[in-house]
């Protein structure tokens, strides 16, 4: 396995931006994924290391050697793709076979390979299907055994899970999860599910228009996320628009307070409060900072939301379930309720329009 | 499902039924009545038959110009198809994979045979052998060169059809993935691309050969004295017999096209491409 190296790599299609100056390693090992909404840019980046795709400028590097100009075929990774694009007039075997058979490997070893790869996904009773004759879980595994089989440099996955169904999702999650750190692959993976990325990944890259907006491990980017898009985009989030009224407070434009502890950490142009449902604690009765009205309870399982509204606006609380008898459990809507939170945890960050 | 009766048949739904079996009447009653009347035993058809023969049969096999005009439209459908088709094929890939201005203009161009009447497309070309061969000194018209030269342009539009479209239903991400493999555009385009275009070039070859093999008006100017293909040799012994011979040979060229397609069809599922 190699480490992945991208530098200042960029790509434009005529005037608009793919990709601009995405800077990121991958160390050996490792899994990154890419995040962010359609458009933003990670497949683009995903085909400029798999070599599909040339960039408009900046290098793509496997250990030290530079590989952005060096043609998909020679470049020695793996990918699974996102239709697998398994080859539909061979069977599950021969698909695994055919990159060791470009290797060169001859009939008996190519064999042993497959039958090896094919083992390592479970599907050894199945070698002989053809694609179509495969369910979609089943096809994901030979398109899984088939980047594995020759050893990438790298590995590469294209939302591998996007057409699976959600109960096979977090399995297949899992599944590949384990096999990257149990056969220690350096991998490159996209997608737009944040549970996909904040489960599986090592560190995760949020992208959006073409560039990073921050790089860091899942935790980092959930609790400290620079700006309103990443906090948003990697999990639910009360966000506020308004600015700091002192040292202790954040008035919100429809002059709410909310209080705060300013460590001095946040950027300048800082304008909205950023706080994650589950980090509300509520209390009935108005004795708290926080005052407001229960809008809307729901219930969700293991877990209810409340929507408390404060003249025009709202914030959502997330609370475990409360059992019988708990004052939680007697709320209903229009009670009165104050919020209170840890000031350490919310986050002041810049929104912008987009 | 068009006669497995559930239950009532609203009137609408009756109405459907009804058409379909009326349209594929409409499409069948002639050919059957072809095979039909190639077994009566007179001369002149008429109904109910005075008896059932297989004289015409015999007499189909006993006129040499029938069996030569098969033997050459054999030769000539399959000489058309095997050069019309993989320049069809090369066409198409180019159409649909080239980044090239006129791509457009260039598949209209190669479908215009099909839009252009065989009569004026075979007087066309008749003018123009007769320009080439004074030019080149050599005999084109009433050769089997320039036959198979003009039912070349039959194959090549249909095959261009039909290949476009298995090439637009292609999944590109295999090819990707076969380069991802370490496969080479060459090998990529020889081991994927190419299988993955079976089928539309398998339904090509037969659709060509059939062009070919049923053509009539646009061979009519260009066969010459012993290169008479199959049906112009019939409508020459129309000119002069009016006898079921003709229903007998042509049930023989059904009966030919018919295995084609079954035979086609067990390579690949006809229902599928067309």
């Amino acid at each position: 396995m190699a480490q992945l190296i991208i530098e200042k790599l960029t790509k434009r299609f005529g005037t608009s931006i793919g990709v601009e100056g995405l800077d990121l390693s991958v160390n050996e090992g490792e899994l990154v994924a890419l995040l962010g909404p359609s458009g933003c840019g990670k497949t683009t980046t995903l085909r400029m290391v798999a070599g599909f795709l040339p960039p408009t400028s900046g290098r793509v590097l496997f250990d030290r050697e530079d590989v952005t100009q060096l043609p998909a075929y020679k470049r020695a990774t793996g990918m699974v793709f996102q239709s697998y694009a398994l080859f539909p007039h061979m069977s599950a075997a021969d698909n695994v076979g055919f990159g060791l058979e470009m290797r060169g490997l001859n009939a008996a070893e190519r064999k042993t390979k497959i039958e090896e790869a094919l083992k390592l996904v479970r599907l050894s009773h199945l070698a002989d299907r053809l694609p179509r004759q495969l369910s979609g879980g089943q096809q994901q595994r030979v398109a899984l055994a088939r980047a594995l089989v020759i050893n990438p440099r790298i590995f590469l996955l294209d939302e591998p899970l996007s057409n699976l169904d959600a109960k096979l999702r977090a399995e297949v999650r899992l599944e590949i999860r384990a096999l990257q750190q149990r056969l220690g692959l350096t991998t490159l993976m996209v997608t737009h599910d944040r549970e996909e990325a904040l489960t599986m990944a090592d560190r995760l890259v949020v992208m959006e228009g073409g560039r990073v907006r921050q790089i860091g491990t899942p935790q980092e980017l959930y609790d400290s996320p620079v700006d309103a898009f990443v906090a948003d985009f990697v999990g639910r989030c009360n966000i506020l628009p308004g600015r700091r009224a002192d040292e202790r407070q954040f008035r919100t434009s429809g002059g709410l307070l909310l209080p705060v502890d300013v460590i001095g950490g946040e950027r300048d142009d800082a304008n909205a409060f950023a706080l994650r449902p589950e980090r509300i604690d509520i209390v009935p009765g108005d004795a708290g900072e926080v005052r407001g009205r229960v809008q809307a309870i729901t219930y969700m399982g293991a877990q209810t939301e409340y929507v408390v509204a404060f003249g025009d606006e709202t914030l959502v609380a997330v609370r475990p379930t409360p059992d019988a008898g708990e004052p939680l459990a007697a709320l209903k809507p229009n009670d009165s309720v104050s919020l209170q939170w840890d000031r350490k945890v919310p986050r002041l960050v810049p929104q912008t329009s987009s | 499902m068009l006669f497995r009766f559930t239950g009532q048949l609203s009137f609408g739904q009756f109405a459907v039924r009804t058409l379909i079996v009326v349209a594929y009447a409409v499409i069948f009653a002639p050919v059957v009545m072809i095979v039909v009347t190639s077994f009566f035993a007179q001369e002149i058809v008429s109904f109910p038959p005075p008896g059932l023969s297989l004289k015409w049969y015999a007499n189909a096999l006993s006129k040499p110009e029938f069996l030569r005009g098969l033997v050459t439209s054999f030769q000539v459908a399959l000489l058309a198809t095997a050069i019309g088709v993989p320049l069809g094929t090369a066409a198409a890939l180019a159409i649909v994979r080239g980044e090239f201005r006129g791509r457009q203009a260039l598949s209209s161009f190669l479908l215009a045979p099909l839009a252009v009447p065989g009569v004026v497309a075979g007087s066309g070309l008749y003018m123009f052998y007769v320009l080439a061969e004074d030019l080149l000194d050599r005999d084109i018209k009433a050769t089997t060169e320039g036959l198979v030269a003009a039912h070349t342009l039959l194959a090549i539009p249909w095959t261009v059809r039909l290949v476009v479209a298995s090439l637009q239903g292609l999944d590109r991400a295999a090819e990707e993935a076969a380069a991802n493999l370490g496969a080479s555009p060459f090998t990529v385009f020889r081991r994927i691309t190419l299988p993955m275009m079976r089928s539309g070039i398998v339904a090509a070859a037969m659709f060509s050969f059939i062009q070919s093999f049923e053509n009539l008006d646009l061979s009519m100017l260009l066969v010459g004295p012993g290169r008479i293909t199959l049906p112009v040799a019939m409508l020459n012994y129309l000119e002069f017999r009016i006898d079921p011979t003709l229903a007998a040979v042509a049930t023989v060229q059904i009966m030919l096209v018919g295995l084609l397609m079954v035979v086609t069809d067990r390579f690949v599922k006809l229902s599928r491409v067309v």
